[in-house]
C-alpha cells in the first residue's frame, strides 16, 4: 500500500519529496528523472502509487503526462498523482477521461502542505481522486450557465467544489466545520439536483460529479 | 458603342485638364528650380498625381484592365525624439510640420515617377492628336492603344513595386521589434515589481523568523506561515506572469491543444477545429495563439457572444485562422486597440487581418499568416511532370554512351592509330567525317549530361520563383 515511485526532473524537489515521503512512512522504490525511465518504472514495478511531473526530459513538453497515460492504459487504474508548475482543464480531463479512478492532478506549490499533500497521495493510492482546487474552480466557471449549478445553494457549492476536489464526507465535514450528517444531506441534495443517481462509494461519486461537469461544458 | 464613345470624350475632356496642369506645372517647375520657390512644388505634384490618376482610373477601365500607381510609399510622420523635438538632418524642430514637408518634399522630387508623369503629361496631347482618327473610327481598338500607351508611361515597375514591397517589410520589422521591446519592457516591469519584490519580503519574513526562533518559538511560527503563504502567492504570480509571456500548453502540446484549453477556461462556449498535420514553427505558433486569445477575450467583453466557433488549417504553406461569434458585431478595428494590437503581431510574418463585423452579427474575423508553413507539409514539393521525369532518366541513363565509348575512346583510339576498329561509329565513316563525328559525340555526351542535371533544377526554381516572388514583379 506504500511503494512509490518518483519522477521529477530537478534533483532538490525530488529529494524533496523523497524525504517528505520516506517520513510519512512510505517506502520510495524508485526516484526518476525522464520520461523513458519513468514508463519504465511504472510497468515494470507496478508502485502502490506514482508521484509524475508533467514537463520531463528529453523533449520537456509533456512527457509524463504522456508516459501516465500510457502506464494506465495498459495496466487500468494505475494509481498515478501527476504534479505540475500550472494547471490546465485539458490535462485533467484527459487524465479523468478513463473514468477509472487512482488519479491526481495537483500543482506543485501544494507540496508546502505537507499534511494535505500526503493526505492526497494516500488517497491516491487508494483509488480516488485528488484534484487541484484551481481545476475545479476553473471547470464550474466553465460551467456558469449550467442551470442545475445555478440552483444550488452556496453552502451546497462549496461542498461540491470539496467533493470534486476528491475528499470523504468525513474529510468535507473537518474542512468545512459541518457534521457528518449535514455533509451528507447536502450531498443527496446536490446529486438530486445534478439528475445523478446516488451512491455510497466516494470515488465513483466523485468521477460522477466531474464526468458531469465535463460533459455539460464540452457540449 | 454609345459607351464606347463617351469613354473617348471623357478621355478627351481629360486632355483639356492636362493642358492647363501641364502649363501650370511648367510655370510652377520653373518657379521651383529657376527661382527657388520650392513651396510650389507639392500642389503642382499633387495636381499632375490627380490628373495622371484619373487618366489610369479612364484608360483602364475602357481597355479593362488595371493600372496599378508607381508611386513610393509615402514618408512616415516624423517620430519625436526623446526630448521632444524633431530631427531634420541636422536641424532641431519643435513641432512636426516642417520636418514632415521636407520628408514629403524629397519624397516628391527622388520618385523617379513623378518626372514619368511629366514625361507622360508633355507627350500625352501629342499621342491623343495622332489617336485621335482610330479612337473616333474604331474606338475599341483605339482605347485599348491608348490604354497600352499610358500603362507605358504610369503603370507601377518592377523597381516600383520592390521598392513599395521593400517600404512595407521595412515598417513590418520595425513595428515587429517596437512590439517585442514594449514586451520585454513589460516583463521586466512585472519581474520587478512583482516577483523581484515578493521574494524581497519573503527573506525577510524568513529571516525575522530566524531571529524570533530562540527566544519566541510561537511567534516564528506564525512568520514561517506566512513566508509560506507568501511563496504560494509569488508562484501563484509568476505562473500569471508566464502565460502572459508563453504559455506553458504552447511550448507542451503545440498550438492546437493550447486553442483547445484557452477554449475550455473561456466563458464562452467555443468549438475549436484543428487541421494542421505537424507543430508550425514556435514563432509562429505564439503569434497565433495570442490573436486567437485577444479574439477570444474581444467576443467574451464587448460581443456579447455566446457561442464562437475557432478554425485553424494550414492552406498549403499558408496557415489560416477563423474566429467566428454570434455577437452582436460592429467590431470596428479603428476604435479596438485589440485588433490593432493583433495586426502588430501578426505584421512580423506579413499577415493580414480580415474583419467582417455587420452590427447585429455575427462577427468573422479571418487571419492568414503567408508562407509560414514549411513546403513539405503539403505534400507538394515540385513535382516533376512524368515526361520531364522520363527525359531526364533517359539521359542519365544512355547520355555515357556518346561522350564515352563513341567519343572519348574512339577519338583516343583514333589518336593512337589503333587499327581496331570495334564498335566505334566514327572509325567506320570516311576519314574526314572521322573528327567531326568523334567531336559531336562528346559534345552530344556532354550536352545530354547538362540537360538532365539541369532541367529539375530549373523545373525548381521555376516553382520557387513562382511562390516567392510576387507574381507582377516576376511578370510585369
Amino acid at each position: 500500500m506504500n511503494r512509490v515511485l518518483i519522477a521529477e526532473d530537478l534533483y532538490l524537489l525530488r529529494e524533496g519529496l523523497v524525504h517528505l515521503l520516506q517520513a510519512h512512512g512510505f517506502e520510495v522504490v524508485a526516484a526518476v528523472e525522464s520520461g523513458p525511465e519513468l514508463l519504465r518504472g511504472l510497468l515494470e514495478l507496478r508502485p502502490d502509487v506514482s508521484i509524475v511531473d508533467v514537463r520531463l526530459p528529453p523533449t520537456f513538453t509533456d512527457e509524463g503526462l504522456q508516459a501516465s497515460l500510457r502506464a494506465r492504459r495498459e495496466v487500468p487504474g494505475l494509481p498515478i498523482l501527476v504534479l505540475s508548475q500550472h494547471v490546465e482543464q485539458l490535462y485533467a480531463r484527459e487524465l479523468l477521461a478513463d473514468g477509472s479512478g487512482g488519479i491526481g492532478y495537483l500543482l506543485k506549490d501544494r507540496v508546502f502542505n505537507a499534511e494535505q499533500f500526503v493526505d492526497a497521495v494516500r488517497r491516491v493510492a487508494a483509488g480516488g481522486t485528488a484534484m487541484d482546487p484551481e481545476v475545479i474552480a476553473k471547470l464550474l466557471a466553465g460551467n456558469a450557465r449550467n442551470e442545475p449549478l445555478a440552483a444550488l445553494t452556496p453552502r451546497e457549492r462549496e461542498v461540491l467544489e470539496q467533493m470534486a476536489e476528491g475528499r470523504s464526507n468525513a474529510a468535507i465535514s473537518q474542512r468545512l466545520h459541518l457534521s457528518e450528517s449535514t455533509v451528507a444531506k447536502h450531498t443527496a441534495g446536490i446529486f438530486t439536483k445534478l439528475g445523478l443517481a446516488p451512491s455510497d462509494d466516494d470515488n465513483r461519486r466523485v468521477l460522477a460529479v466531474l464526468a458531469h461537469l465535463d460533459s455539460r461544458q464540452s457540449s | 458603342m454609345l459607351r464606347k464613345y463617351g469613354q473617348v470624350l471623357a478621355l478627351l475632356a481629360l486632355g483639356v485638364a492636362e493642358l492647363v496642369t501641364l502649363v501650370s506645372a511648367f510655370l510652377c517647375l520653373l518657379g521651383t528650380f529657376g527661382l527657388g520657390m520650392v513651396f510650389l512644388l507639392p500642389p503642382q505634384v499633387r495636381m499632375v498625381r490627380w490628373v495622371t490618376g484619373t487618366a489610369r482610373r479612364l484608360a483602364g477601365g475602357a481597355a479593362d484592365m488595371v493600372i496599378e500607381p508607381p508611386y513610393l510609399p509615402e514618408p512616415p510622420p516624423p517620430q519625436p525624439q526623446a526630448d521632444g523635438l524633431y530631427r531634420s538632418h541636422r536641424t532641431l524642430y519643435k513641432t512636426p510640420r516642417l520636418p514632415a514637408w521636407n520628408d514629403r518634399w524629397k519624397w516628391m522630387v527622388t520618385d523617379p515617377a513623378t518626372w514619368r508623369d511629366m514625361l507622360w503629361l508633355l507627350l500625352d496631347p501629342v499621342v491623343k492628336a495622332a489617336l485621335l482618327p482610330l479612337l473616333v473610327l474604331l474606338p475599341g481598338r483605339g482605347l485599348r492603344l491608348y490604354a497600352a500607351w499610358c500603362e507605358l508611361l504610369l503603370a507601377a515597375t518592377p523597381a516600383s513595386r520592390m521598392a513599395g514591397r521593400l517600404a512595407r517589410l521595412n515598417r513590418a520589422r520595425n513595428l515587429a521589434v517596437d512590439t517585442q521591446a514594449v514586451e520585454m519592457r513589460r516583463i521586466e516591469r512585472d519581474l520587478h515589481d512583482g516577483t523581484q519584490a515578493r521574494l524581497v519580503a519573503l527573506g525577510m519574513t524568513i529571516g525575522a523568523a530566524e531571529q524570533l526562533m530562540d527566544s519566541d518559538l510561537a511567534a516564528a511560527r506564525t512568520l514561517m506561515a506566512k513566508a509560506k503563504e507568501a511563496s504560494a502567492e509569488t508562484l501563484t504570480e509568476l505562473r500569471r506572469l508566464i502565460r502572459g509571456v508563453h504559455p506553458p500548453v504552447l511550448a507542451e502540446r503545440g498550438l492546437g491543444d493550447a486553442v483547445r484549453a484557452l477554449a475550455m477556461d473561456s466563458p464562452l462556449r467555443v468549438s475549436v477545429e484543428v487541421d494542421l498535420p505537424h507543430r508550425p514553427e514556435a514563432p509562429v505558433e505564439a503569434a497565433a495563439y495570442f490573436a486567437v486569445s485577444e479574439l477570444l477575450a474581444n467576443a467574451a467583453r464587448h460581443g456579447g457572444a455566446e457561442s464562437v466557433r475557432i478554425d485553424i488549417s494550414g492552406d498549403g504553406p499558408n496557415l489560416r485562422v477563423l474566429v467566428v461569434d454570434d455577437g452582436w458585431g460592429g467590431a470596428d478595428p479603428s476604435k479596438g486597440s485589440g485588433l490593432n494590437g493583433i495586426e502588430r503581431r501578426l505584421a512580423a510574418f506579413d499577415g493580414v487581418v480580415a474583419i467582417d463585423s455587420p452590427p447585429g452579427g455575427p462577427t468573422t474575423v479571418a487571419l492568414e499568416l503567408p508562407r509560414v508553413l514549411p513546403e513539405y507539409w503539403a505534400g507538394d514539393i515540385v513535382k516533376l511532370p512524368r515526361w520531364k521525369t522520363a527525359t531526364v532518366v533517359f539521359l542519365w541513363s544512355t547520355s555515357w554512351l556518346p561522350l564515352f565509348p563513341q567519343g572519348i575512346v574512339a577519338g583516343a583510339a583514333k589518336a593512337l592509330g589503333s587499327q581496331e576498329r570495334s564498335w566505334f561509329l566514327a572509325l567506320y565513316l570516311p576519314q574526314p567525317w572521322q573528327w567531326p563525328c568523334v567531336a559531336f559525340m562528346i559534345l552530344l555526351g556532354t550536352v545530354m549530361y547538362v540537360v538532365a542535371a539541369t532541367l529539375p533544377a530549373l523545373h525548381n526554381r521555376e516553382a520557387y520563383m513562382c511562390q516567392n516572388v510576387p507574381r507582377h514583379v516576376l511578370f510585369p
